[in-house]
């Protein structure tokens, strides 16, 4: 079993979790990802390190509840411990000094580039960091983002806070007004990553995404998560989770991740009507 | 004291055949196809054994089971003590005696296979272990302990498996690393539950456990910990990490959705348990109409594990012809009888699909077979304009698999070939750096569980040798 040390709601969707991994927390590296499972009849699911703490063998994750396994996660509290919990898995991000490099995050996304952020700040890189979201409260991480970005900016859709509209309008910007940029990392849901790099596109800038495919196992064995980059296949697992933007086919990447959605929804149903944690149907 | 019949009545005797799961209901349920010897049809097969002098089936056992041993035991109907003999070298028994290949093995060397009738060994290995397991009994610890040698193995697979039994038996400490969440490799992510149920495998890993071996789970040799870390804090290692990687055919729309590899497949259903679900929360995908492509083994347990979980229709796509089929051949009858279709001489060269990324067919050339290749079998050559499509929602590449590089990466000074595999001492099993030894899948390739066995038991022996020798990877 490992323990949950640690939990937070960060809004009414995303939680954090600090889950007790000595072994992992004393290798994981920026980018590198866990698979978890809840109980004996749970499935395996992938999430990217937000952060480790390794003089107290700690690792955190940041997930928004998209289904059963995501919601029956939430349900769970401090001292309550997982079936199964494996990594560091994937190759680590390139950390190098690259001169000015931007993040940006979106959704859970902003936590996975936390620990880049930082990394990537460390080695001297100048790092201005882009989060979007919604709205303000749908917002995450904003304070441990700071601490670890030269410069933060701020969007919401609906300009509740920051500047009002989408990451990408604030990149271009950027993007325009600085041709030393060299790299971009774009982390969040699969249409943002996407509609990053369309915007990076016509720059002289190397974006970097990171892929959040269905997996089984995450050590290469099953090819669940394979996707195609620059016309070649690859496995998101042990080639990535990293990839040039720019060469990932995103339709194929999108329809792949939505091919077991009729069975997810039969599942996230199923345990709304069997959990007390809905009330709604069936009462008048 | 068993009752002697007389040559001339054993020759006359027919080998008793194993009851069967019906094909139309077996087709329903993920239950074991086999249903085993009573004790009685035990007792009879095993009498019909010669007890020859120089028994030859002893050869075609990797196990190194004492054949004509165990079988006088159940003609004296003391099943405890057959179980013990066979324990004696073999840990396995319940998992040996259900998927071994016997008619490659032990039973082509049995004298009656001149007859067409040789001795029913597997069945009878199966009998006697899942008699002992009804009747709990188990094999003896061994009081011998040998302090302060460690050895560490990589995979508990068959071959981490029996190399960790084999020394324990000894006396040496061992701890097996495993990747996933259970113990097994193969047994539990790739072997179908209709062919070897996951309960019997836990409870024989249960008994290699009882035998002081420890098992950790969740742990990725080469991610979460290194080869040589591992090195530096035990005395000798056993690499069996198994093949692992799927392979695909490298075709146009092998993305689509509804492709699986194999490992996939077979994973989804039989370690996360995916056909149970909802009640397990895996999903697998599963459409009318099935295409497995390849004819081995595991294609048999695809195709046949589609049709359980509702295919229609399931096709075995074969680029040669029935003759050079390299699944074995029960497999391909029980593949057969439950209306499995075979397609021969067929090769996919596309995998068509829909604006959803949905399958909708499969582009196929026919093939002829030419002149023999290196493997000695005729090579199918595609014949010109004579492409077709065949009509299924979901493929399944069964064309075996290569070498994942995950743990080969944190051993440095252990060499592979150009495949990936470990270059080992055929011998010993010894690596090119003294102290770490390889066996199974990582080192053959895609092969059977027993060849997996047999390097388990020789590692393990070359491993006591190098510790008792004063060998240590710590030196």
């Amino acid at each position: 079993m490992y323990q949950i040390i640690q939990k937070e709601r960060l809004n009414e969707q995303i939680y954090s979790m600090w889950i007790e991994a000595p072994q992992i927390a004393s290798v994981v590296q920026p980018g590198q990802f866990i698979i978890l499972m809840i109980k004996e009849k749970g499935e395996r699911i992938p999430l990217t390190v937000a952060d480790f703490n390794r003089k107290e063998g700690l690792i955190r994750i940041v997930f928004q509840v998209v289904g059963k396994t995501s919601e029956e996660l939430s349900t769970l509290s401090e001292g309550d411990g997982l079936y199964s919990f494996i990594g560091p898995l994937g190759k680590k991000t390139e950390i190098k000094n690259y001169g000015t490099v931007i993040n940006v995050g979106g959704g859970t996304g902003i936590a996975c580039i936390h620990p880049i952020a930082r990394a990537l700040k460390e080695a001297g890189n100048q790092v201005i960091s882009i989060i979007g979201a919604r709205n303000k409260d749908l917002l995450i991480m904003e304070e441990e983002l700071k601490k670890v970005s030269s410069k933060l900016i701020i969007t919401t859709d609906d300009g509740s806070y920051g500047q009002k509209g989408f990451v990408t309008q604030v990149l271009k910007r950027l993007l325009e007004e600085d041709n030393s940029i060299k790299k971009v990392w774009a982390i969040g849901p699969a249409i943002m990553m996407k509609v990053t790099c369309e915007t990076t596109r016509p720059f002289p800038v190397e974006t970097i995404v990171s892929l959040n495919s269905i997996m089984v196992d995450g050590t290469g064995m099953c090819g669940s998560c394979r996707v195609t980059i620059g016309g070649e296949s690859k496995f998101v697992c042990t080639d990535g989770p990293e990839f040039d933007g720019q060469l990932v086919d995103w339709e194929e990447f999108m329809n792949r991740l939505i091919r077991y959605q009729e069975a997810e929804k039969k599942s996230w149903a199923i345990y709304h009507k069997e959990s007390h944690h809905c009330h709604c149907e069936g009462r008048k | 004291m068993a009752e002697m019949i007389p040559t001339k009545e054993r020759m006359k005797r027919e080998q008793v055949a194993m009851p069967e799961q019906e094909a139309q209901e077996r087709i329903h349920n993920f239950q074991e196809v086999p249903l085993g010897y009573s004790s009685e049809q035990a007792i009879y097969e095993a009498q019909r054994c010669l007890q020859c002098k120089n028994p030859s089936c002893m050869k075609g056992c990797p196990a190194e089971i004492n054949i004509p041993r165990f079988i006088q035991k159940i003609v004296e109907e003391d099943f405890q003590g057959a179980y013990l003999e066979i324990l004696k070298t073999d840990n396995l028994p319940a998992i040996t005696g259900r998927v071994c290949p016997q008619e490659e093995q032990c039973q082509k060397y049995c004298v009656l296979e001149k007859k067409k009738k040789p001795i029913a060994i597997g069945r009878l290995e199966r009998f006697v272990a899942d008699w002992a397991r009804k009747n709990k009994v188990h094999g003896k610890l061994s009081t011998n302990i040998i302090k302060g040698k460690k050895v560490a193995i990589v995979g508990s697979g068959p071959a981490g498996l029996t190399c960790a039994a084999d020394l324990a038996k000894l006396g040496y400490q061992v701890t097996i690393f495993e990747a996933l969440h259970k113990p097994g490799g193969v047994l539990v992510y790739g072997i179908p539950e209709f062919r070897l149920p996951k309960s019997i495998v836990e409870y024989e890993v249960k008994e290699i456990e009882n035998l002081g071996v420890k098992v950790v789970t969740d742990i990725v040799v080469g991610a979460a910990i290194s080869v040589e870390e591992l090195a530096q804090e035990y005395d000798a290692i056993f690499l069996a990490n198994g093949a692992g990687a799927p392979r695909f055919m490298n075709i146009p729309g092998e993305n689509l959705n509804d492709v699986y590899s194999a490992n996939e497949f077979l994973t989804r259903s039989n370690l996360m348990k995916a056909y149970a679900f909802p009640e397990y929360d895996t999903p697998i995908k599963i459409g009318k109409k099935a295409a497995t492509i390849g004819a081995g083994n595991v294609a048999m347990d695809s195709a046949r594990t589609a049709l359980r979980l509702g295919a229609e229709k399931s096709y075995i796509i074969y680029r040669r012809s029935r003759k050079e089929v390299p699944a074995r051949a029960e497999e391909v009858h029980h593949a057969e009888e439950e209306g499995v279709i075979f397609k021969f001489l067929t090769l996919p060269i596309k995998v068509l699909g829909d604006e959803k990324g949905n399958v909708i067919g499969m582009e196929c050339l026919k093939m002829e077979l030419g002149e023999p290749d290196e493997s000695g079998r005729r090579r199918p050559i595609p014949v010109p304009d004579s492409n077709f499509v065949i009509e299924v929602d979901m493929v399944i590449d069964a064309i075996g698999t290569s070498a994942n590089p995950i743990v080969a990466r944190s051993a440095p000074g252990v060499e592979n070939n150009q495949w990936g595999y470990f270059i080992i001492n055929e011998e010993t099993k010894e690596t090119t750096r003294a102290g770490i030894f390889a066996g199974g899948d990582i080192v053959r390739g895609s092969a059977t569980v027993i060849s997996a066995v047999g390097d388990g038991k020789r590692a393990a022996r070359s491993i006591a040798k190098f510790l008792s020798s004063g060998g240590s990877l710590k030196n």
